[in-house]
């Protein structure tokens, strides 16, 4: 192979993709850290891990993916809902629970797919939509099953690995939802930079290629809507095991939107968006709300009309072009 | 039917569009390591007869056979996978991704590995070598790092044929290849097509007919969705009626 310095260069750049960086600490550092010196905040920090790793998997379809929803708290409501009937019917064991709420947030996720994924852009958006309302009616219908708008009473869930109760300080809650994400960003990590998660990418950017190069699109997006719509099933779950309750606002469409600007607030389509965006979202709520509870929907409505007119990227586009220009002055 | 099957037959093509035919009936043979060139006045139907070869649309009527088995009913992924590839008129690309990894996807895709969940597609080396190999063919290796968006048209023109390449064709469906190249850049495109390796059948769509009778050893007609007349670039340039149709309204602008 002959090949310049710029072209292995370029083939050393898709072939280490993968590698991590010292920086992908970061996150993990920190929120050991704040475990530490934040003890009366824990049951907001655990929160606060639930929607990243709910923003995570919204991440996966929609940043790499190019899957515009606005339904995937569908998936959450059926995680968490699977949770909660498990544990107010004796099935009290947490890690059980969970993985089964993935599984039903999965299947429902391949039923709802194999409909919704036929289409694209401001359709594919309303049907999702439809999924998630049609859902949430269901629910409060249904509700001698789920409790209705009261939500589900006598969640009863075991000590996890039978060692940590879910104690009033959140402790248990915040490792467990911790140990948890760490878990599905290694997983969604790993995919996105795999050959699958590459060809994802490749449908984003251009679907008529994708066809045009043999690419099974449909097998592809629905295996991707699948994966994250049961780790929306697990951050739902998360949420139900870590208040003992699930409400019927787990399944609201404000939930869907919610994870939504949570990924434009940190910038999607680059794995950490979610790490960066909830944090922001969630403390920023928690505080104003504290405040005034009408300083918290105008606060976001400004901050969203900030980043949809000046940083399309969101707070990471942001710190790339900061680091671009401080590069830039750093070579004159 | 002939001993050895065409590389790519349609017969009796139909597509309407509602009350409008764009393809009426055609019956076309890509032969075997063809050289053939599809020419036509603008709207003639010569797109519209590449998406439903490549199966982008569904024909109203007709059949398509690739290397003699009809493919008709199958979706576009699987004629690619039967060695069909194409180019797009205008460039169809991965914009936001480096040159190397738009040919990288389709080798990848090619090679059956693009669905692989869990290992880095870093690993696949031999993807990446392949991907490198192919654009060192095509002259455009030192691109290889850019982003395809970064590139001037005349040389995404060139990274479209080095995707289609990747996929190791045996039908290669070139539509306007030349499309919206300035002329200088125009000599590199034809020497890339001449070069191609002998075994695959070639059919290029063309408007451009100097280039057209540079290339093609037969050449077919279409008019308003129908074969107007097929035959060797002698016999095509001396007919009265393309004459007319087209090159006549060639001679106006």
């Amino acid at each position: 192979m002959t090949a310049t310095a710029g072209a292995e260069q370029a083939i050393g750049r898709l072939a280490g993709r993968h590698r991590l960086r010292p920086l992908e600490a970061l996150p993990w550092v920190i929120a050991i850290a704040a475990y530490f010196l934040f003890p009366d905040y824990l049951p907001l920090g655990a929160q606060v891990l639930i929607m990243v790793l709910f923003a995570l998997s919204l991440d996966l379809i929609l940043g790499y993916g190019g899957i515009i929803t606005l339904g995937q708290a569908a998936f959450f409501g059926v995680g968490g809902y699977t949770a909660g009937l498990l544990g107010a019917h004796g099935w009290s064991e947490p890690i059980t629970g969970l993985l089964a709420a993935g599984a039903v947030a999965g299947a429902f996720g391949v039923v709802t797919g194999l409909i919704v994924l036929r289409t694209e852009k401001l359709t594919l958006l309303m049907l999702t939509l439809m999924v998630n309302v049609m859902l949430y009616e269901a629910a409060n219908k249904a509700s001698t099953i789920t409790g209705g708008s009261d939500g589900l009473q006598g969640v009863v869930i075991s000590p996890v690995l039978g060692l940590f109760r879910f104690d009033i300080f959140g402790r248990t809650a915040y490792l467990y939802a911790l140990a948890v994400l760490f878990l599905a960003w290694l997983l969604v990590r790993r995919i996105v930079h795999s050959p699958f998660g590459r060809s994802l990418t490749g449908i984003r950017e251009n679907v008529a290629r994708m066809h045009a190069i043999g690419s099974p699109v449909l097998l592809r997006r629905l295996t991707a809507y699948t994966i994250a719509a049961a780790l929306s099933g697990v951050a739902g779950a998360l949420l139900t095991q870590a208040t003992q309750f699930v409400g019927q606002e787990s399944l609201s469409v404000d939930r869907s939107g919610g994870v939504l600007i949570v990924l434009i607030l940190g910038g999607f389509g680059r794995l950490y968006g979610a790490f960066v965006g909830a944090p922001l979202y969630m403390i920023a709520q928690d505080r104003l709300s504290a405040l005034d509870p009408s300083y918290w929907p105008l606060a976001i409505g400004a901050l969203l009309i900030a980043v949809v007119m000046l940083a399309r990227g969101g707070v990471l586009g942001i710190c790339d072009t900061l680091i671009a220009w401080l590069r830039r002055r750093g070579r004159p | 039917m002939s001993t050895s099957a065409a590389a790519l037959e349609t017969r009796g093509l139909c597509k309407s569009f509602g009350a409008l035919p764009v393809a009426s009936d055609i019956d076309f043979r890509l032969e075997q390591g063809a050289r053939h060139a599809l020419i036509g006045p603008n709207g003639a139907g010569k797109t519209t007869f590449v998406n439903l070869v490549t199966g982008a649309l569904p024909p109203s009527a007709g059949r398509i056979y690739l290397g003699g088995e009809d493919v008709t009913a199958l979706p576009q992924a699987r004629r690619v996978k039967r060695g069909l590839a194409r180019t797009f008129q205008i460039n169809t690309l991965f914009r936001g991704l480096s040159v190397l990894e738009n040919v990288a996807l389709a080798i990848g895709e090619r090679m059956g590995v693009a669905g692989d969940l869990m290992r880095p597609a870093g690993s696949r080396s031999g993807v990446i070598e392949r991907a490198f190999a192919a654009l060192e063919r095509l002259g455009i290796a030192e691109d290889a790092g850019r982003l395809v968006r970064e590139l001037p048209y005349g040389r995404q023109r060139l990274v479209e044929i080095a995707v289609a390449l990747g996929l190791e064709p045996k039908v290669l469906l070139l539509d306007e290849p030349a499309a919206g190249v300035p002329g200088a850049e125009n000599g590199t495109i034809v020497e890339t097509i001449e070069s191609l390796p002998a075994e695959i059948a070639v059919l290029i769509i063309e408007h451009d007919m100097d280039l057209v009778f540079r290339l093609a050893r037969r050449i077919t007609v279409l008019v308003q969705g129908s074969v107007l007349v097929e035959g060797t670039p002698a016999e095509i340039g001396a007919d009265p009626r393309v004459r007319e149709v087209y090159l006549g309204e060639r001679e106006h602008r």
